[in-house]
């Protein structure tokens, strides 16, 4: 190869923006780092250096292409949504896709359904007393609307007395509102505990301390040394889970 | 009034609970939240929930406990401090103190939920590759968002309170029902486009013509009918029609409705 072909090869950024193009759904920096893997090991020569790209690097390459797009006012813009990234458009450019897609009627929760799930995303997992508590009704029917939606879930029983349920929200409820995790919320700190003492006393003998860390660090943290094997195996279960989902 | 009892019985829980109007009683009288004249707050209260019966909405226990708790706090107000001493363990606190930790917590929330409604807003506009909104799996709630409902019951006391007393030495059989005024909200609608609900009440002499109308404009908004709007807060309410035959379907989602005119008063 000559060295003009080495002036050809596309930088990192160029790269993740062709797999978001090319991509239907939202992509996670690991499924980004395999397709830089099978074409490094595929093609070899200089193609080698992009099998030996972090996750890190794919994180800012992401980020340069978020600054780039945003500042040439592309209409479009990098998110990252539920722990995966992908491309969309510019909110002040809504009306015109909503026209073109003919979506102009969308959904919208009720103020009730916001509160329950308000309660529900700052106090998880949590119990629907303690909801109740707060906003001081039944929120029986609610509760029951938002899991049919799938924004809210059972997270687990609780160990109290009758084993009541513990409720969190879903993967679904952080695509609907856009953000990436929980603490995106504003003020999330502030309202996040303030949970009765002698339930938080039983809650943190058990194991829900680390189910939150799980659910929270799931998407993010992993190691740059994953072998292959490893990354294909979190793949499939990240596949089949969104398999489950459609 | 059986039409009424059976067909429509509006359950109010569904929508707000005692805290919501408690809030917004404070929001009204520009109290403040950490000193609530607790007299004052406790009549309103009991006004609206003797409001809520006269249009036999399914009143939430919720509510009742929410009296009975305002009842307490009120007496206790009136017990001098040394005599309160006595009676409780705790350090001589302010009775209303509980009820205002839960306001407070409740308003954070209702705050968040705000929040929330503003993400939603911004994502309806935001479409990745896939050009599809996340799929929720059941039908939009009834949408109370424009006017609420307290404000809408608030009207009615209105049109109630100028109603003279009626004379009650002559017994009419029953005049209005529900479905009658529900035809004529939507005729009425036809011709006018935007009625304010001073209006819609404005002329009618009786508490049964009142209530039936009432409901009647209850049942439009859960049809999705109609909307009622309010352009300043405390201000009157308009009634305005949607989109005609725009109906929650449970297995379709509405086309078209009032997002249609939404888009073009923004690009306007």
């Amino acid at each position: 190869m000559s060295e003009s072909t080495i002036d050809v090869l596309p930088e990192l950024k160029q790269i993740v923006g062709a797999l978001l193009f090319a991509a239907k759904e939202p992509l996670t920096v690991k499924r980004m780092r395999k397709a830089m893997i099978e074409t490094g090991n595929g093609f070899g020569g200089p193609y080698e250096q992009y099998a030996k790209a972090t996750d890190q690097q794919i994180e800012g390459a992401l980020e340069q292409l978020k600054e780039d797009l945003d500042r040439a006012k592309a209409g479009l813009s990098v998110a990252l949504v539920a722990g995966a990234y992908r491309l969309q458009n510019d909110a002040a450019c809504g009306p015109f896709v909503r026209a073109l897609l003919e979506k102009n009627q969308t959904m919208r929760l009720s103020k009730p359904a916001l509160e329950t799930l308000a309660i529900v995303a700052y106090r998880q997992p949590c119990l629907r007393s303690e909801i109740e508590e707060v906003r001081g009704v039944s929120v029986d029917a609610v509760l029951r609307k938002l899991i049919d939606m799938q924004l809210v879930r059972v997270v687990r029983r609780s160990e109290l007395p009758g084993r009541p349920w513990l409720f969190g929200t879903t993967q679904k409820f952080l695509e609907h509102f856009g953000i990436n995790t929980i603490d995106d919320l504003p003020g999330s700190q502030e309202l996040k505990r303030a949970m009765p003492a002698e339930e938080k006393k039983k809650e943190t003998t058990g194991t829900f301390p680390d189910m939150e860390n799980e659910l929270n660090e799931a998407p993010a943290d992993s190691d740059a040394d994953e072998s292959m094997a490893a990354l294909d195996e979190e793949l499939q279960t990240e596949q089949n889970a969104g398999e489950e989902k459609a | 009034m059986d039409l009424i009892k059976d067909d429509y019985k509006v359950s109010l829980e569904v929508f707000e609970g005692p805290l919501d109007l408690l809030l917004y009683l404070i929001k009204k009288d520009e109290v403040d939240i950490y000193d609530i004249p607790i007299g004052r707050i406790t009549d309103q209260y009991m006004d609206y929930l003797q409001l809520m019966k006269v249009l036999d909405l399914n009143i939430a226990g919720d509510f009742l406990v929410m009296s009975a708790t305002l009842m307490l706090i009120k007496s206790r107000m009136l017990l001098p401090v040394e005599e309160r001493k006595d009676d409780q363990e705790e350090e001589e606190e302010d009775p209303r103190w509980d009820l205002v930790r839960q306001l407070v917590e409740y308003k954070k929330f209702k705050d968040a939920a705000d929040h929330l409604e503003d993400l939603e807003l911004h994502m309806e506009n935001v479409f990745g590759r896939e050009s599809e909104h996340v799929e929720l799996g059941a039908p939009p709630d009834i949408d109370m968002r424009d006017a609420s409902i307290f404000d809408l019951i608030a009207s009615l006391n209105d049109a109630l309170g100028r109603v003279q007393e009626e004379d009650l030495q002559e017994i009419f059989a029953e005049e209005y029902t529900v479905g009658q005024k529900v035809t004529y909200i939507v005729e009425n609608l036809k011709i006018a486009k935007r009625l304010s609900i001073t209006d819609l009440f404005g002329g009618m002499t009786s508490r049964q013509e009142i209530v039936c109308t009432f409901l009647a404009v209850l049942e439009l908004i859960k049809l999705n009918r109609i909307a009622c709007v309010q352009d300043a807060h405390f201000g009157d309410i308009v009634v305005e029609p949607r989109e005609p035959e725009v109906m929650i379907d449970h297995d379709e989602e509405p086309e078209g409705g009032d997002e249609d005119s939404a888009v073009q008063e923004e690009m306007l």
